[in-house]
C-alpha cells in the first residue's frame, strides 16, 4: 500500500516538476539525459559497447539453451568422449581478441578526450567536506559559499528530496569550465551524472576534469565516495543559466557573499540533515 | 579398522583432520552466511522505500552493517565455503593424500578464523562500529573520520583472517606439490585441486600486502606514523593502490575455485570428461596471472593520468580473454554429453549464464571512460554481485549439493533442493537485475537514503533480496533435513563420471582416508 501511494506521489511530483529538470524518473532503464559532450559521448561509447556484450550473453545464453535442450540425458543417451578441439580453441581466442580490440581502440580515444582538458574559460573550485561542498569562483573576484542540502521541511514545490540545496552553483552554459577539486577532510566525489562528470576531491591533492553545459536549466549530482555518516546528505545542485545572466548573477554575489569570504566553515557541521 | 579417532568435543576442538576441518569450515562459512544476509536484508529493508526506514536516522549503525556485510561474505562466508570448507576436504581426497601436510597448522587456521569473526563482529559495538566499507580508505578510517577503537579491532580482525589464510594457503601448496599419489602427475590433477593451488598462489602473494597496508593504517591511527595523512606528507591514494593489489587479486581468490567446482560438477553430470583441460588450467593460470596487473581499474576516478587509465583498461580488457576460454570449454563439455540436470548442474549452469551477465558488465566497467559514470554507482553493486553472489555463491551451493552425500553419507532431497535453487535463481536476480539500472540512472551506491526518482527499482530489489533469504533458510531446512533423513548415499551417487578419486572412498571417507595408498595409471 504504502509502495503505491509512494508510486502515486512521485507521479504527481513529477507533473509538479516536469518544466523543471528532473534527475530522472521512477523506473528508469538507462543513463540520465546527457547535457554536455562529455555525458553524451561516454554514453555514445557505452551503447556501442553494449551491443557487443548483448551479442555475448545472447550468444551464451542460446549455446546453453540448446545444450540443455539437444544433449539432455533423455534426448542422447551415449555421451561423446571429444575433449579437445584445437581450432575450436583458437576461435574462442581469437574472436574474443578482435572484439575487444574493436572495443578498446575507440574506448581508448574516448578516454583521451576525456581526459584532456580543453583550454578553459573560467574555474570552479570545488571543497568536499564532511559534509557539505564548498565552492570558489578564483576568476569571479573569489566568490565563496558553502552548499548544504535542503532539509525536507525547507523544501519548496518541485524541488526533490536529497537533490534540493541551500545555495546552488550558478554556472554559465555554453562554457568550458575547468573544475578542480579537493577535500578538507576524508574523500568525497563529486559527480555530476548529466554532466557526465565524476572525480574524487582527496585531501592533499588537486583533481581536476572539466565540463561544458550546453543549455540552461538545473543539474544534480550526488556525493559519490562513501564518506561517513551523512554521506547521501551532501548533493550538488548546479543551475546553468545564459552568459549573460551569469554575468549578472557574479555582480550580485559578490556583495551577497563577500560577508562569507574568508569565512571559516564548520558552524552548522551538527544538524545538516 | 581401527581409527583410535578422537571423539566429542576433542575430534572438533583439536582436529587434525582435512575432513573435520572441512567441516567445521563449511558450518563456520553457513553460520557466517546467515549474519551476513541478514545484515544485507536489514539494509534492503531500509532502502525498500525512500526515506527512514529502519535504522531510524542512524546511518553510522548503516554503514557498519554495509562493511559487515562485505567482510562477513567475502572473509568469513565464501573463502571459508570454497577453500577452507571444500578445499581442505577434497583437495587431499582428489590427489590421494592421507591428510593436508600439516594438519595442525590447518587446525590454528581455522582456529584463528573463528577469533577473527568475534573480533570483527565486536568491533560493531565499540565506539560506534567501523563504518568504513570493506575498503575501509583513510582518511575516513583514520582518527578523523572514526576516532574510536573500532577500527583498530577491524584491521586486528583482518590481519587473524589473513594470516589465517596464509597459513592454510601454504598448507595447501605444500600438500599439493608433495603428497599426490603416485602416478598423479600435475597434469592429471582434477580442476578443483589446480584451482586451490592457484588460489593459494594468489593468498599467499595478495595477503601480505593488504597485511602491510592496513599495518600502515594502524601506526597512522595510533602511533603518529603519517603514511596516509596528507598532512604529514602522505597520501590517501597510496592506501587505495596497496588495498587494490591485494583487493583485486582477492576477487580471483574468491572466484578461482569455483571455477574448479564447476568443472568437476559440469564433467560429472555431463558425463564427459572436460573439455580443452590444458586450456582450462592455462586460463586459470592466466586469470591469476593478469590479476595482479589490473588493480587501479577501482581507482578510475582518483585522478590517475591518461597512460595509466589506458594501461589498466586494456589490461582489465585482457582479462576477459581467459575467462571467455572458460566459460565456453564449460559449455564444450557440456555439448555432446548426456546431461543429467541435478541440483548442482542446475547451479553450475545458472553460474555459467549469470556470470557471463555479470562479466560483460565488467568489461563495460574497465572501460576507464565510461566508467566514470558508472563509478561507486549501483552499476558497480550489481556488477559484482553478479560476480560473487550469483557466481561464486551459486558454486557454494552447488559444491554442498555435488559432496554432501560423500560428506555426510546421506543424499539430500532432490525436490526440495530444485525449488531452493529456483526461488534463490529468482530471488538473486530480482535484487541485483534492476540494480543495474539504478546505477545507470546514476544512484550513487553505499546509500542510506535515495532521491524519491529511485524508488520504484529499489523496491523491486527488496523484495528479490527477501526471496532470496528465504530460499537461503529453505537451504538451513534442507541441510537438517538431509542429515536426518537422507536415504543413504553409497561411494558414489553420481554413478562412474565422477571419477575422481573421493569417489572410490566410503561415505563418509574413513578417517585416514585411504587405507592403502591409490595409483593413478
Amino acid at each position: 500500500m504504502k509502495f503505491f501511494n509512494l508510486f502515486l506521489l512521485s507521479f504527481l511530483a513529477q507533473i509538479n516538476t516536469s518544466f523543471a529538470n528532473v534527475h530522472g524518473e521512477n523506473w528508469q532503464l538507462g543513463f540520465l539525459e546527457p547535457k554536455s559532450p562529455l555525458a553524451r559521448n561516454t554514453i555514445a561509447m557505452h551503447d556501442f559497447i553494449m551491443y557487443f556484450m548483448y551479442g555475448i550473453v545472447a550468444f551464451v545464453l542460446l549455446l546453453l539453451i540448446i545444450t540443455c535442450f539437444r544433449f539432455s540425458a533423455k534426448r542422447n543417451k551415449k555421451p561423446s568422449t571429444t575433449s579437445h578441439n584445437t581450432i575450436l580453441e583458437v576461435i574462442w581466442i581469437v574472436i574474443p581478441v578482435i572484439i575487444l580490440i574493436i572495443i578498446g581502440i575507440p574506448s581508448i580515444k574516448q578516454l583521451a578526450e576525456r581526459t584532456t582538458i580543453p583550454d578553459a574559460e573560467m574555474t570552479l573550485k570545488v571543497v568536499g567536506r564532511q559534509w557539505y561542498w564548498s565552492y570558489e569562483y578564483p576568476d569571479h573576484g573569489n566568490i565563496y559559499f558553502d552548499s548544504y542540502m535542503k532539509k525536507e521541511a525547507d523544501l519548496l514545490p518541485g524541488e526533490q528530496r536529497l537533490l534540493a540545496t541551500d545555495t546552488k552553483i550558478v554556472l554559465p552554459t555554453e562554457t568550458y569550465i575547468r573544475v578542480q577539486m579537493t577535500s578538507s577532510d576524508v574523500i568525497h566525489a563529486w559527480a555530476v551524472p548529466k554532466l557526465g562528470v565524476k572525480m574524487d576531491a582527496i585531501p592533499g591533492r588537486l583533481n581536476e576534469t572539466w565540463i561544458y553545459i550546453e543549455e540552461p536549466g538545473t543539474y544534480y549530482g550526488q556525493c559519490s565516495e562513501l564518506c561517513g555518516i551523512l554521506h547521501a546528505f551532501m548533493p550538488i545542485e548546479i543551475k546553468a543559466v545564459s552568459k549573460e545572466e551569469f554575468a549578472i548573477w557574479v555582480e550580485q554575489a559578490k556583495e551577497e557573499f563577500a560577508s562569507l569570504n574568508n569565512l571559516t566553515i564548520a558552524n552548522n557541521l551538527i544538524e545538516v540533515k | 579398522m581401527s581409527d583410535h579417532a578422537p571423539t566429542g568435543w576433542r575430534r572438533w576442538l583439536f582436529s587434525t583432520s582435512n575432513k573435520d576441518i572441512g567441516i567445521l569450515y563449511l558450518i563456520f562459512a553457513i553460520f557466517a552466511g546467515l549474519v551476513g544476509a541478514a545484515f544485507s536484508v536489514a539494509m534492503r529493508a531500509e532502502l525498500m522505500y525512500p526515506g527512514d526506514q529502519i535504522f531510524n536516522g542512524n546511518y553510522q549503525l548503516y554503514n557498519v552493517f554495509l562493511t559487515a556485510h562485505a567482510f562477513i561474505m567475502v572473509f568469513y562466508m565464501i573463502m571459508p565455503a570454497l577453500t577452507g570448507g571444500f578445499g581442505n576436504y577434497f583437495v587431499p581426497l582428489m590427489i590421494g593424500a592421507p591428510d593436508m601436510a600439516f594438519p595442525r597448522l590447518n587446525n590454528i587456521s581455522f582456529w584463528m578464523l573463528f577469533f577473527s569473526f568475534l573480533l570483527l563482529l565486536g568491533s560493531a559495538f565499540v565506539d560506534g562500529g567501523a563504518g568504513t566499507g570493506w575498503t575501509v580508505y583513510p582518511p575516513l578510517s583514520s582518527d578523523l573520520g572514526h576516532p574510536g577503537k573500532a577500527v583498530d579491532m577491524a584491521i586486528f580482525a583482518l590481519h587473524l583472517a589473513g594470516i589465517s589464510s596464509i597459513l592454510g594457503a601454504i598448507n595447501f601448496i605444500v600438500t599439493i606439490f608433495n603428497m599426490r599419489a603416485p602416478g598423479m602427475t600435475l597434469l592429471k590433477m582434477p580442476l578443483f585441486v589446480w584451482s586451490i593451488l592457484f588460489t593459494a598462489f594468489l593468498l599467499v602473494l595478495a595477503l601480505p600486502v593488504l597485511g602491510g597496508a592496513i599495518t600502515m593504517l594502524l601506526t597512522d591511527r595510533n602511533f603518529g606514523t603519517n603514511f596516509f595523512d596528507p598532512a604529514g606528507g602522505g597520501d590517501p591514494v597510496l592506501y587505495q593502490h596497496l588495498f587494490w593489489f591485494f583487493g583485486h587479486p582477492e576477487v580471483y581468490i574468491v572466484i578461482l575455485p569455483g571455477f574448479g567446482i564447476v568443472s568437476q560438477i559440469i564433467a560429472t553430470f555431463s558425463r564427459k570428461p572436460v573439455f580443452g583441460y590444458a586450456g582450462m588450467v592455462a586460463a586459470m593460470g592466466a586469470i591469476g596471472f593478469i590479476g595482479f596487473a589490473v588493480w587501479a581499474h577501482h581507482m578510475f576516478t582518483v585522478g590517475l593520468n591518461f597512460n595509466a587509465k589506458a594501461y589498466f583498461t586494456i589490461a582489465t580488457m585482457i582479462i576477459a580473454i581467459p575467462t571467455g576460454i572458460k566459460i565456453f570449454s564449460w559449455i564444450a563439455t557440456m555439448w555432446g554429453g548426456s546431461i543429467v540436470f541435478t541440483t548442482p548442474m542446475l547451479y553450475s549452469i545458472g553460474f555459467i549464464f549469470l556470470f557471463t551477465v555479470g562479466g560483460v558488465t565488467g568489461v563495460v566497467l574497465s572501460n576507464a571512460g565510461v566508467d566514470i559514470m558508472l563509478h561507486d554507482t549501483y552499476y558497480v553493486v550489481a556488477h559484482f554481485h553478479y560476480t560473487m553472489s550469483l557466481g561464486a555463491l551459486f558454486i557454494a551451493f552447488a559444491g554442498f549439493y555435488y559432496w554432501i552425500p560423500k560428506i555426510s553419507g546421506k543424499l539430500y532431497s532432490e525436490k526440495l533442493a530444485i525449488f531452493q535453487f529456483i526461488t534463490m535463481f529468482i530471488g538473486v536476480n530480482l535484487t541485483f537485475f534492476p540494480q543495474h539500472f539504478l546505477g545507470l540512472a546514476g544512484m550513487p551506491r553505499r546509500y542510506v537514503d535515495y532521491p524519491d526518482v529511485y524508488a520504484g527499482w529499489n523496491y523491486v530489489s527488496s523484495i528479490g533480496s527477501y526471496i532470496s533469504f528465504a530460499s537461503a533458510l529453505l537451504f538451513i531446512f534442507i541441510v537438517f533435513h538431509t542429515l536426518k533423513f537422507g536415504k543413504k548415499a553409497g561411494n558414489n551417487p553420481w554413478g562412474k563420471y565422477a571419477n575422481t578419486l573421493e569417489w572410490t572412498l566410503s561415505s563418509p571417507p574413513p578417517f585416514h582416508s585411504f587405507e592403502t595408498q591409490p595409483r593413478i595409471k
